[in-house]
């Protein structure tokens, strides 16, 4: 189908175009006004039936796609490791092709192996998002990042963006920097040498050692989790000593020269890399993404099922 | 067009004279324009508010998996509840019912109005579905091969009505 905007899967935003992007961003904004309704259900993708397959623990990322699918007239399954065939030893692919078997249309999936969305999406007829695979992408946390800031700032070109914290380990902070320097936005990262990969200046993204410093140049921070269940060796000395050189206190903000914007993917480890007045605080948008987050599953399902958004660009449509 | 929109508004006015919270539903997009050039004059006529509403159908088509490019989603604002309202949806054309059958689905889902009128600027005939216009701006007969456009100032730049012949590649 050559005119979709998207192709078969959605697996990172390394393979998306800035159209591609602003097209997902474009189409979540009517979608935002669906969550609003007395009966918060289109029937879009009604008969359309998808799989969660969920091989890592999540809340917000697996609700969040529930609802949109719901939201959206879908029947969704959800799949987790625990209490399925997976823990009998089945591989991934005989697990989807099994499903296939049932005639699904598309899996969402979420693995702890990097290249596991795009494994899948070659070897399965159906769509396939991926929700997080290991360290490598997580498209559509980032596109929610992205909506939340086109929301608040209305443009990316020059806008300055810092992520800060454990960057090694974060498939969001890779997802962000891809979309973030696509649509024109500086990207810096900021975080302990063990947890900021050497790579990342290759990317095109500016490297602060000092969170003073980074929050002295931003407009935004994008505050992520210590991922401490994928930290094997000891990245940093304790999360003690981690909060007090990169924890982003209102202290070390009402130094900035201007208010930044908060974002933070979730789960918070308050008092570690994000302090309490600062992730309740006036100019914190953590609450927001997590509204967002339902808009842009709901964009990137009906995408994918084939939606197009230049349609309707020409004259007066017939009926 | 504006005196078939003035024919049309006082239409509406002489339908909906029984009182009642009326609501006028444009459907994107060029019935959203066409709603609000009517708004002014159903207000005029019954001397009282109207409520305006905008609503895009695309999300109920029910050709979304059949065919190939897919319309882009446009914004619906309507009032909080539809509730015993008499909604008046507004379309620039009236051809198969199936955008107006989607709009009365997706209507549904805001509440139940006491009663819903659809008012076309143009009916072109060619119906697929038993759906009826109740005030009609201009009828048209037409072949399922020709083409018929709506332009609106605000948004085409002019005021018109367009029937390409099918056939002829225009």
């Amino acid at each position: 189908m050559s005119d979709a905007v998207l192709g078969k899967d959605l697996v990172g935003l390394a393979d998306l175009s800035a159209d591609q992007i602003r097209a997902i961003l474009d189409t979540a904004e009517p979608f935002k006004e669906v969550s609003e309704r007395p009966i918060k259900k289109v029937p879009a993708l009604r008969g359309k039936t998808i799989v969660n397959l969920f091989f890592e623990a999540s809340t917000r990322t697996r609700i969040s796609f529930e609802f949109a699918e719901k939201r959206l007239s879908a029947d969704t399954v959800n799949v987790a490791s625990t209490g399925s065939s997976v823990s009998k030893g089945e591989t991934l692919v005989d697990t989807a092709r099994n499903l296939e078997a049932m005639r699904i249309d598309m899996v969402v999936i979420r693995h702890g192996a990097s290249g596991a969305a795009r494994f899948l999406g070659d070897r399965i007829r159906s769509n396939v998002i991926n929700a997080g695979d290991g360290k490598h992408e997580h498209p559509t946390q980032a596109l929610l990042d992205l909506l939340t800031l086109r929301d608040r700032f209305g443009r990316f070109e020059g806008l300055k963006v810092c992520i800060v914290g454990d960057i090694l380990h974060s498939r969001v902070a890779r997802s962000n920097i891809w979309g973030l320097t696509k649509l024109g936005a500086e990207v810096a990262v900021c975080g302990p040498p063990t947890l900021v990969p050497r790579e990342v200046a290759e990317l095109g993204v500016t490297v602060f050692r000092r969170v003073e410093d980074a929050i002295a140049w931003a407009d935004a921070l994008n505050v992520l989790r210590l991922q401490l269940e994928r930290m094997t060796a000891g990245f940093i000395p304790s999360l003690r000593e981690y909060n007090r050189v990169f924890g982003v206190s209102s202290e070390r903000l009402a130094r900035a020269p201007k208010d930044l914007l908060i974002l933070h993917p979730g789960p918070m480890n308050r008092g570690v890399e994000i302090d309490s007045d600062v992730a309740d605080g006036p100019h914190s948008v953590i609450l927001p993404q997590v509204t967002n987050g339902v808009a842009i599953r709901m964009a990137v399902l009906y995408l994918l099922a084939g939606g197009s958004p230049d349609w309707a660009a020409g004259g007066g449509e017939e009926r | 067009m504006r005196r078939v929109l003035a024919r049309m508004a006082s239409e509406i006015v002489e339908r909906t004279a029984d009182g009642g919270s009326l609501v006028v539903v444009g459907i994107q997009r060029r019935g959203v324009e066409l709603a609000d050039r009517l708004i002014p004059l159903v207000e005029a006529g019954i001397e009282q508010p109207v409520r305006r509403g905008e609503l895009d159908i695309t999300l109920y088509r029910d050709d979304l998996q059949a065919i190939g490019p897919r319309p882009v989603v446009h914004e619906t604002r309507l009032p909080p509840t539809l509730d015993d309202t008499t909604v008046v949806i507004v379309d620039d054309v009236l051809y198969t019912g199936r955008t107006i059958r989607a709009a009365l689905d997706e209507i549904a889902d805001f509440g139940r109005p006491r009663r819903v009128l659809l008012a076309v600027l143009v009916d072109r005939g060619g119906r697929e579905l038993p759906i009826a216009a109740d005030v009609t701006g201009l009828v048209v007969a037409t072949a399922p091969g020709d083409h018929v456009t709506v332009r609106v100032t605000e948004r085409d730049g002019d005021d018109g009505v367009d029937l390409l012949r099918g056939g002829a590649d225009a």
